[in-house]
């Protein structure tokens, strides 16, 4: 791996940069491997990432059924944040923030990561209890949210009208700086480039047909598109398609996949300087670098794979954030995508163990496991390493559907995000 | 926007329903005789498929009935529409 530093961009400017190698191989499938993840997705990269640089588990592959980062990792919309209610979420969340603000040094890949604030609007006074007890929340965990008056929150957002008159009055918002935006792409090539250079093989259109199960049940291999591979210890972090996979080693899941769908607007020159949510109107925008701004819809009401959501989704959203900024009435829209998400009963991710001895699973992260990713590839590593959670992911059990031991971030993550 | 084929009212948009999520899931006669996995088994878990879902469908804005129908979950075609209480149409051959 050839490291970026100034010297060798330098001297990559000389020849026009086409001496830079690729950036991870292409290689056969091998035999054999310690550990497989199935998907190539940003938590499964970086999964196979942590493996290799803090466990020391290089015989490693992920296996992709498409491109890297074709996914969801290259869907949605990059918001970052770790204000959520609960203890638990708090923490697996805070875990990834923490890891978020130094990743670009770590990868040596700019992964764009723009502390810019993400700003919650309340609207009603049940909007302001509730954000309230958001802020007080998380300073009791130690996580920087703040409440703004709606002067400061105009301030703070000049965009932001907190006019009497407004269709949607701004009654204050709660402000976490550290959150922001980072660059999904860079975040599935950076994880790649690193996880490859330690030995890891990324092996794209292979997909996962089926398991072969060994003494007691327990996993001894996977049958793919591109032949049968042996292995002891698999992940499955494969997101909209979670199910579909599962069901294959013979497994139910608490899990329903939905398109959720985002769009873009034009580029225009900086306007916009934050991420602002509404809970209320259900909606959230941001400005990319690139300039257009990135606005998130909600998910259809019915199960789907069809990677295509209704247009009445996206209409409503537009009418919302039309509602909110009407300066925004004249832009073009550029283009409308979907993804599939995973979504769980209490809206909580399920990291750890399966009943069968061998298969572990990293899912149900729905509308909102970006803003975990080097968090969740952490913990999951960490926990198919050692074969027992890391105490960040230990609450996260798909044993808590039996339980009854829920962690219900359904009002946090009311927005898609 | 979908059209949904409401059994009593013939074809309609979409936004006239509330999907209400798997079909032909019985509630327990009596939920005290199970254990807790049985009971997160009925709570929880779905067959969540890539292929013919059976599902609910509430006609909220029409003639306010529930009735079951078959969706393709790729094309998201509707295959069926079918009274509630009748027996799925595609029955033995669920998970093409
Ligand atoms: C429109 C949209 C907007 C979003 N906005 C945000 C946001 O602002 N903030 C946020 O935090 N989160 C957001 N999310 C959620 C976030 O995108 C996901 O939670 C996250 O990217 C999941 O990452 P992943 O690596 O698990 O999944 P993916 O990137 O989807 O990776 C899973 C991979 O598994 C592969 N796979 C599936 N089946 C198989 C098989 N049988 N064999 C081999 N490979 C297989 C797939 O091809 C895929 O590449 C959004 C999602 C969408 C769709
Ligand atoms: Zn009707």
């Amino acid at each position: 791996m050839r490291r970026f530093s100034l010297p060798t961009l330098v001297a990559g400017a000389l020849n026009a940069h086409r001496s830079w190698p690729r950036q991870w191989r292409d290689p056969e499938p091998k035999a054999y491997y310690d550990t497989v993840i199935v998907g190539g997705g940003a938590h499964g990269l970086g999964t196979a990432y942590y493996l290799a640089k803090e466990y020391g588990l290089t015989n490693v592959a992920v296996l992709e059924k498409g491109w890297i980062g074709g996914g969801n990792s290259g869907r949605n919309t990059t918001i970052i944040r770790s204000n959520y209610l609960y203890d638990e979420s708090a923490s697996l969340y805070e875990h990834a923030l923490k890891l978020w603000e130094r990743l670009s040094d770590e990868l040596n890949y700019n992964i764009m990561y723009s502390a810019r604030g993400v700003l919650m609007l309340a609207h009603t006074v049940h909007d302001v209890q509730s954000l309230k007890r958001h802020v007080y929340a998380n300073r009791l965990n130690g996580i920087d949210n703040e409440w703004l008056t709606p002067a400061e929150a105009r301030a703070f957002c000049p965009p932001l009208d907190i006019s009497a008159g407004a269709r949607y009055p701004v009654m204050g918002a709660a402000l976490q700086r550290r959150g922001g935006t980072a660059r999904h792409d860079a975040v599935v090539w950076g994880y790649a480039r690193s996880a490859d250079a330690m030995g890891v093989d990324i092996i794209q259109n292979c997909e996962v047909l089926g398991f072969t199960r060994g003494s007691g049940g327990a996993v001894s291999g996977l049958e793919t598109t591109r032949g049968t591979i042996r292995t002891r210890r698999v992940g499955v972090v494969a997101a909209g398609h979670t199910s579909v996979v599962m069901a294959r080693a013979g497994l139910r899941m608490p899990l329903e996949s939905f398109p959720l769908q985002a769009l873009v607007s034009e580029p225009v020159k900086p306007v916009f300087p934050c991420v602002v949510m509404s809970n209320a109107v259900h909606a959230y925008i941001s400005q990319s670098d690139k300039g257009e701004l990135v606005i998130g819809a909600g998910t259809d009401q019915y199960v789907s794979y069809s990677q295509q959501g209704g247009l009445h989704i996206t209409t409503h959203t537009l009418e919302a954030i039309c509602e909110l900024f009407p300066q925004f009435r004249r832009m073009k829209t550029m283009r409308s995508w979907a993804g599939i998400v995973d979504v769980t009963p209490d809206r909580s991710p399920i990291i750890g163990k399966t009943p069968v001895p061998g298969l572990y699973v990293n899912c149900g992260w729905g509308t909102g496991g970006f803003k975990a990713t080097p968090g969740s590839a952490q913990v999951f590593a960490h926990t198919l390493a050692t074969g027992e959670p890391h105490p960040v992911n230990a609450p996260f059990t798909l044993d808590r559907f039996r339980t009854g031991r829920l962690i219900d971030e359904a009002a946090a993550a009311a927005v898609a995000h | 926007m979908l059209l949904v084929n409401c059994p009593y009212c013939g074809a309609r948009p979409e936004i006239e329903f509330r999907c209400g999520g798997e079909a032909h899931i019985a509630r327990p006669v009596q939920p005290s005789a199970l254990d807790d996995e049985a009971w997160a088994e009925h709570l929880y878990f779905r067959t969540n498929p890539k292929g013919t879902h059976a599902e609910r469908w509430l006609h909220v804005h029409g003639c306010g009935r529930w009735f079951n129908a078959l969706r393709d979950t790729v094309s998201d075609a509707f295959t069926a529409s079918y009274t509630m209480g009748e027996q799925r149409p595609d029955a033995g051959k669920e998970g093409e």
